[in-house]
């Protein structure tokens, strides 16, 4: 290294003992000293870890307040304010479910519409992503696109059944089409909401650090727009189960398997009101699981590991 | 290499000039403070030696491998870890390294600013002083000679900025790079450089310059007297602005 015989003035650095001095007026010492130095001062200013057990607030609260609407329902209904088969009780409806069960109805529904809300779902995903990062960071095309997509989300899904019949028929095409449409701007718009929410700074960063513009792409802005994104793919996820249900209610029959709207269709042309309850409680069981074991679990993680849960009320 | 700034220039729209006609060189291996008031540009000049930012006159002349940057605020990324900070300089660096060797290189690097335990913290979990270190540690992954830092310590406290005002000095004399450090405080600019350049404000421009000598580092007396004329003209060029 030249710079070990760089001279400036009447300065001279030492070429023999570079590093066990500091010329501190204040403070001299060697480095021995330094480094006890610093490690007192990290030990002093991070914080001790906390301790994670069973949080049981988390269960209870939630079965609490569960039992506690139940219990509403069945007063309500035990008043004989409206006819047991307009208003079915709690009671009423699980046993509809039991039979439904019984008749392997439940597992059909559920796993039809499970699967196609899941697929769906994915290609929504692999579609969207690329999408959305190429709309974030090419400013021309998010001019371009960028209003279209967002009138997109905003138009219900429902809207596109009738011309997914005409063009795909009564088939599963149909189905996946609606979701899609649902799903995709959903997902982008949730993606470039979080790449504008980074902080400028990690793109300097990115820049001075030699990144080129797919290394910033994939290497920083996506797991700086994660947050974001994953809030996006909630939504596209949500975005997904509504839009099948509404076709599965609309197009029924034809090559399109048995769902769980097809259910709440056929019990509401049967005037079976035990049978609609049941559907629509199946409904809104899968969308609670699988924000429970999906995604509540992934976005805690997530900003646990950048910090981001102190304070808040997860 | 050394660097070279001549005639300078730097304005944003048709808004006065940032900085007008700035004149330095800066010897390899050389610590070089700028010292100024808010407002000086003494950012905008440390990011045009960056190079995220052009010049709108004059000529610079940089290492052509660019220059390593350590901005005010540690700016690591939140998702990874303080090693994951390191090993992505590392990698976008030198693209062809194996994972096992920056992994090694990122270990040595931890070492270098007593950071050996705390690789596998996120930032989060660092404190002021410590992210600093990474951010530091993180420069120079990008081994270039030419290190640029945009007043790394003025958001830590004074005790911690003490102690890293002594590491970067020895990391200084360890690794042999030209640093160019930015600061509005005289006495960090006097303790750490062996040259001390006052910039002006509106427009910015070199206007006094100090030499350090080893007799300032090691007299307490000759060090405050120094410091004492740095700031008399800093002052003066501060009340030039007052009408």
């Amino acid at each position: 290294m030249p710079s070990k015989t760089t001279t400036t003035d009447e300065r001279t650095v030492p070429v023999t003992e570079p590093t066990e001095r500091i010329t501190s007026p204040s403070l001299k010492g060697n480095t021995s000293e330094l480094r006890d130095l610093e490690a007192g001062l990290d030990n002093l200013q991070s914080d001790a870890g906390r301790k994670h057990g069973i949080e049981w607030k988390r269960i209870l609260l939630p079965v609490a307040a569960l039992v506690v609407l139940i219990l509403v329902w069945q007063f309500y209904v035990s008043l004989g304010l409206k006819r047991r088969d307009q208003v079915p009780g709690p009671l009423d409806v699980l046993s509809q479910l039991s039979a439904l069960w019984g008749e392997g109805k439940v597992q059909e529904t559920v796993w039809t519409s499970l699967q196609r809300g899941l697929i769906g779902f994915l290609i929504s995903v692999v579609v969207a992503t690329p999408v959305g990062l190429l709309l974030a960071q090419v400013a021309p095309l998010r001019r371009a696109f960028g209003p279209l997509i967002s009138g997109l989300q905003v138009l219900p899904s429902v809207a596109w059944v009738p011309a997914a019949i005409i063009w795909f028929g009564l088939t599963d095409a149909t189905v996946y089409f609606v979701v899609l449409m649902g799903a995709i701007p959903s997902i982008i718009n949730g993606l470039i909401s979080g790449v504008d929410q980074i902080p400028p700074q990690y793109r300097s960063v990115g820049k001075v650090l030699g990144a080129n513009r797919f290394q910033m792409a994939l290497q920083i802005v996506l797991p700086a727009a994660l947050p974001g994104y994953i809030g996006g793919l909630k939504q596209g996820w949500a975005f997904s189960w509504r839009s099948l249900m509404a076709a599965e209610i609309i197009a029924v029959g034809g090559t399109i398997g048995f769902g769980l709207g097809s259910l709440l269709d056929q019990g509401r042309s049967l005037s079976d009101m035990g049978v609609v309850m049941a559907a629509i409680l199946l409904i809104l069981a899968v969308g609670i699981l699988i924000e429970l074991i999906v995604f509540g679990p992934i976005e805690k993680r997530l900003l646990q590991r950048r910090g981001l849960l102190a304070g808040s009320s997860r | 290499m050394p660097v070279v700034l001549e005639n300078l220039g730097k304005r944003f729209g048709d808004g006065a000039p940032v900085l007008d006609d700035v004149n330095a060189t800066i010897e390899q291996g050389e610590f070089v403070a700028l010292l100024g008031a808010s407002g000086c540009g003494k950012s905008t000049l440390l990011n045009i030696m960056a190079g995220l930012e052009r010049p709108t006159s004059g000529a610079l002349e940089v290492p052509s491998d660019g220059a390593a940057f350590m901005f005010q605020d540690a700016s690591l990324f939140p998702w990874l870890t303080a090693r994951g900070n390191i090993e992505l300089a590392l990698q976008l660096a030198d693209k062809s390294s194996t994972k096992a060797s920056r992994r090694l290189r990122a270990t040595e690097l931890l070492e270098l600013v007593h950071l050996g335990g705390a690789g596998e913290k996120r930032p989060h979990e660092l404190s002021g002083g410590m992210r600093q270190r990474v951010a530091l540690a993180r420069s120079l992954a990008q081994d270039r000679q030419l290190l640029l830092m945009d007043e790394p310590f003025a958001a830590l406290d004074a005790i911690t900025r003490d102690l890293l005002h002594d590491e970067l000095e020895r990391i200084w004399k360890e690794t042999g790079r030209t640093i160019v450090f930015v600061t509005h405080n005289v006495r960090e600019a006097v303790r750490l450089g062996q040259r001390v350049l006052l910039l002006s404000s509106r427009p910015g421009r070199v206007v006094a310059e100090w030499n350090v000598t080893e007799e300032h580092r090691t007299d307490a007396g000759r060090a405050g007297e120094l410091t004492g004329t740095i700031t008399r003209r800093l002052r003066e060029e501060i009340r030039r602005h007052a009408k």
